[in-house]
């Protein structure tokens, strides 16, 4: 379970989160919800390290991920997939691959997870030796998907995965999730602004406003509540 | 006949030379986008102290591989302590940094072993080859650059293409934010790569010092050629390092052989200013479309 | 944003300038007008240095005429990387080229003397313009590369063409005869001084015109330049042009002060020392060039008794001074990248803030602490929100 409690965070004199609490339940997606400059992006940043909160606590199976460097967090299991994507362009997807295994698989086993991963996105492995630069905009998704779930993450911090992609591609990506989520040890955060698709895939959300949390309630409560749709959700 | 091909093997012996340096420029410039004025000054220090190690009696190679050791020890220090808190800052400032410290690197070796030039031997016979009853510019020494510098860009090749280590190292090159997202430990690495080019810059001082003015300044020129080299070969290749070492070195030794080696530098320099301006990103390196 | 911040942040309706406080002299009792503001600190300088070289020894008027050409170079040098963005390491080749253009100039013919020094500020701007031009397309580390094999190049050309240039021994240069009854030293501590003005002014004109919004605007964004209408290329080949323009009469009255223009006189150590006096002294500002010309001067005369204190050679004391320079700009670089200038400037704006504003106000500390400095005009960035990245 993940634990935030009145995290803060400042960026000079401007303060991009306020005193913001929720939790995350194993199995679950839990959605995080408003508009741009929320402050969404940067609660994920300040779970994984990127971001350094002014006071607050990130607890994960109970024991505190504050203060530990970037890298200590990843291989503590938390794997974050910032926004825009994240592939490594200069490396082949292949190599994508790998590198997100050097920490968490022994070496002889690495082989057989990367074609595991290809079995899961079958269209990428047609492409295992291109530059990912290369590829498109929903080939990218698949593989950082993959690049994340290849290292068997108990939490998964997603940002923005929806952005830009075409709507058929958009509900195959979350239907993997949830396949993927649900009846796993698996913490999922998904920071959408497509509010919409993601209610549909989490069972809980919060809503941020201006770096507040505005709402924190069941996926299907939120997505009937008009008001708070028309004022932070935009449908 | 015969001066144009000893030039042009002294061309490509100098050339060798500059593709060490230059590599060494690469290593550093592809993790962490900062071009390392010191690594000719660096390079300066480590011969100076196999110098040093040779009058106290040492043995020639333990000579060179302690300096070899204290160039990859000296490399990894200067990215810990000068360029890790420039991180994030304007990259006018670790230029300037590295700068600051070619002076004072230099201005050391002259204050301990003072400015005029002295002997660094050779680790074999340096009067030329005699081949077909002439005697050409190329020696024992020459072939042993020539083994020593294709060797270093193998065992290079080796390391980034072919181990996890060197797939780390290119990862957090390419995407230091996301590398470390995926636990790899790019703070290591960086200076792990540091420690890599001062090692291959401490080579290319133990392979120029026999055959030039051994002096705290006598790594200046071959900096900047290797500069040259390193922006021909597009500042992010190992093979344009190599492939720019040998232009470099060409083109420097023809204008030398035939024009007055004064002219030396000013042939390097026009040789820049036309690389940079028909292809700013040099010859190997992939167009980036990066501009804000 | 908390009510501080706002409060901190006013802006004046009218000239779109961030208030300040009344300060205790009042206002408008200087002229507005940058050039009569110019002029009148220039006279008052030229005052001031009047009486100082007339109360000094002939040796410290030469001391005094060599930090004159110094701050000339050194403000050319600021002109560049503070406010442009860009790196020379080849201010010393294009010192030696004022020096040598001179001494050329005075060996083979009989002109003005005024003419030239500005022969000499005309050949070192034109090789500044030819290697300006090739240097547009270059960012920070190609152009800082490109400018050191410059500095590296140009000195063996002197040495290959000794007949013209005088090889090892040089040419030698003659001070116009002073005026009755002044004393040589001061005469060329004067000559040199009023150059130091006359360029200071010059350039401090040339900051608050247009050219000087576009040189701000290239280094703070040379894409957001671009699309604001300025010619990021033009404005870089200016910059340099004039910045090498001010390295050749730096350089020029170097060969008047020596005596001698020879290759010696214009080693690498010279480009760098200038670089790094540049950055201590904080880039970007113009009057702030005094400190950096006055440690170049003194640091070396410094350390020579400092090394004869000691009881080391002569020659180590020539490489203390080196060091010096390159231990404190590493330290300034990584510790205090703005500089002396900026240093002071933190301080006044500190202490005037916490005498104008509430006690209970704490002064925010300054934002630029980066390289380059913002100019002390800059207003408070209040475009960029963290929010929205």
């Amino acid at each position: 379970m993940l634990e935030v409690r009145e995290l803060s965070v400042t960026y000079g004199a401007v303060s991009a989160l306020r005193s913001v609490s929720f939790r995350a339940q194993e199995g679950e997606i839990t959605a995080v919800l408003g508009a741009n400059g929320a402050g969404k992006t940067t609660l994920l940043r300040a779970i994984s390290g990127l971001a350094k909160p002014k006071s607050g606590s990130v607890h994960f199976d109970g024991r505190e991920l504050l203060g530990n460097s970037v890298e200590d967090i990843a291989r503590r299991g938390v794997a974050h997939v910032p926004e825009g994507r994240g592939i490594i362009e200069e490396l082949t997807v292949e190599d994508n691959l790998h590198v997100a295994t050097l920490w968490c698989t022994p070496r002889g086993r690495r082989q057989a997870a990367i074609e595991a991963t290809f079995e899961l996105f079958p269209r990428l492995s047609g492409f295992r030796h291109r530059h990912a630069s290369t590829l498109s905009g929903g080939e990218r998704q698949m593989l950082v998907l993959g690049r994340a779930l290849i290292t068997r993450p108990r939490l998964l911090l997603l940002d923005e995965p929806s952005l830009g992609l075409a709507p058929l591609v958009i509900a195959q990506l979350m239907t993997l999730l949830v396949d993927q989520t649900s009846g796993s040890d698996m913490t999922v955060v998904l920071v959408e602004q497509n509010a919409r698709s993601a209610l549909s895939v989490a069972r809980r959300a919060i809503v941020l406003n201006l770096g507040q949390v505005v709402a924190d309630d069941l996926a299907p409560t939120l997505a009937v509540n008009t008001e708070l749709r028309r004022h932070y959700l935009g449908f | 006949m015969s001066l144009f091909i000893n030039i042009t093997l002294d061309g490509v012996t100098q050339g060798m030379i500059f593709a060490a340096l230059a590599l060494a420029l690469v290593l550093i410039f592809r993790a962490t986008r900062v071009i390392n004025f010191a690594q000719g000054a660096m390079a300066m220090l480590t011969t100076f102290i196999a110098s040093t190690l040779l009058d106290r009696g040492l043995n020639y190679w333990w000579a060179f591989v302690a300096a070899l050791a204290i160039g990859f020890v000296l490399g990894a220090l200067v990215q810990m302590v000068l360029i890790r808190p420039l991180e994030g800052k304007p990259d006018l400032n670790p230029v300037i940094v590295t700068i600051g410290l070619v002076i004072v690197l230099e201005g050391v070796a002259g204050a301990v072993y003072g400015n005029s030039s002295r002997g660094f031997p050779a680790a074999f016979s340096q009067s030329g080859l005699v081949v077909g009853g002439t005697r050409i510019a190329f020696s024992h020494f020459d072939v042993f650059i020539l083994v020593a510098v294709l060797l270093l860009m193998a065992a290079n090749l080796v390391l980034f293409r072919a181990t996890t280590l060197g797939l780390r190292m290119r990862a957090s090159a390419f995407a230091r934010e996301v590398s470390r997202l995926l636990g790899v430990r790019v703070g290591r690495l960086l200076t792990l790569g540091w420690g890599l080019a001062g090692l291959v810059g401490a080579l290319a001082g133990l392979l120029i010092a026999p055959t030039s003015a051994f002096g705290p300044y006598f790594m200046d020129l071959d900096l900047i050629y290797a500069f040259t080299a390193a922006v021909i070969g597009g500042l992010e290749s190992p093979v344009g390092a190599l492939v720019g070492g040998l232009v470099t070195g060409l083109c420097i030794s023809y204008v030398g052989g035939y024009l007055g080696s004064g002219l030396e530098p000013l042939g390097a320099l026009v040789l820049l200013m036309v690389t940079l301006m028909a292809r700013p990103q040099g010859i190997f390196s992939r167009p980036s479309a990066r501009v804000v | 944003m908390a009510p501080a911040d706002v409060a901190r942040y006013q802006v004046s309706p009218e000239t779109g300038k961030p208030l300040r406080p009344r300060p205790w002299w009042g206002r408008a009792r200087f002229p507005r007008q940058p050039l009569a503001r110019h002029l009148v600190l220039a006279l008052l300088g030229a005052v001031v240095l009047y009486f100082v070289t007339s109360a000094l020894s002939p040796y410290n008027n030469v001391l005094v005429g060599e930090i004159a050409l110094y701050l000339i170079a050194l403000a050319g040098l600021s002109l560049l990387t503070g406010t442009t963005g860009q790196i020379s390491l080849g201010q010393g080749a294009f010192m030696a080229v004022g020096a040598y253009t001179v001494a050329l100039l005075m060996t083979h013919t009989h002109m003005n003397f005024v003419l030239e020094l500005l022969a000499a500020i005309g050949a070192a701007a034109t090789l500044g313009l030819l290697v300006g031009i090739s240097a547009t397309r270059l960012k920070g580390p190609y152009l800082a590369g490109a400018t050191l094999l410059l500095a590296l190049a140009l000195p063996p050309i002197a040495d290959k063409w000794s007949t013209t240039f005088g090889g090892d021994q040089g040419l030698t240069t003659i001070v116009p005869t002073a005026p009755g009854g002044i004393n040589p030293e001061e005469w060329l501590a004067w000559i040199e001084l009023a150059g130091a003005l006359i360029t200071l002014v010059l350039l401090a004109n040339l900051l608050t015109s247009r050219f000087g919004r576009s040189f701000r605007a290239v280094r703070d964004n040379e894409v957001a330049a671009s699309l604001s209408g300025v010619h990021v290329a033009r404005t870089k080949v200016t910059a340099f042009a004039v910045s090498a323009g001010c390295a050749g009469l730096a350089g020029a009255f170097l060969g008047l002060s020596t005596g001698v223009v020879s290759t010696g006189e214009f080693p690498l150590t010279l480009s760098i020392e200038l670089l790094a006096a540049m950055v201590l002294a904080g880039a970007g500002s113009l009057f702030g060039m005094w400190w950096g010309a006055i440690l170049l001067v003194y640091v070396p005369q410094w350390s020579t008794s400092v090394s004869g204190d000691f009881g080391l050679g002569a020659g180590t004391s020539a490489y203390l001074a080196t060091i010096i320079f390159g231990v404190v700009l590493i330290v300034v670089m990584i510790a205090a990248p703005s500089g002396i200038q900026g240093g002071l400037r933190w301080l006044w704006e500190h202490v005037s803030k916490q005498w104008s504003i509430s006690r209970d106000e704490r002064a925010a500390p300054r934002h630029a602490t980066h390289f380059p400095p913002s100019a002390a005009d800059h207003q408070p960035n209040l475009v960029h929100d963290p929010l929205n990245e």
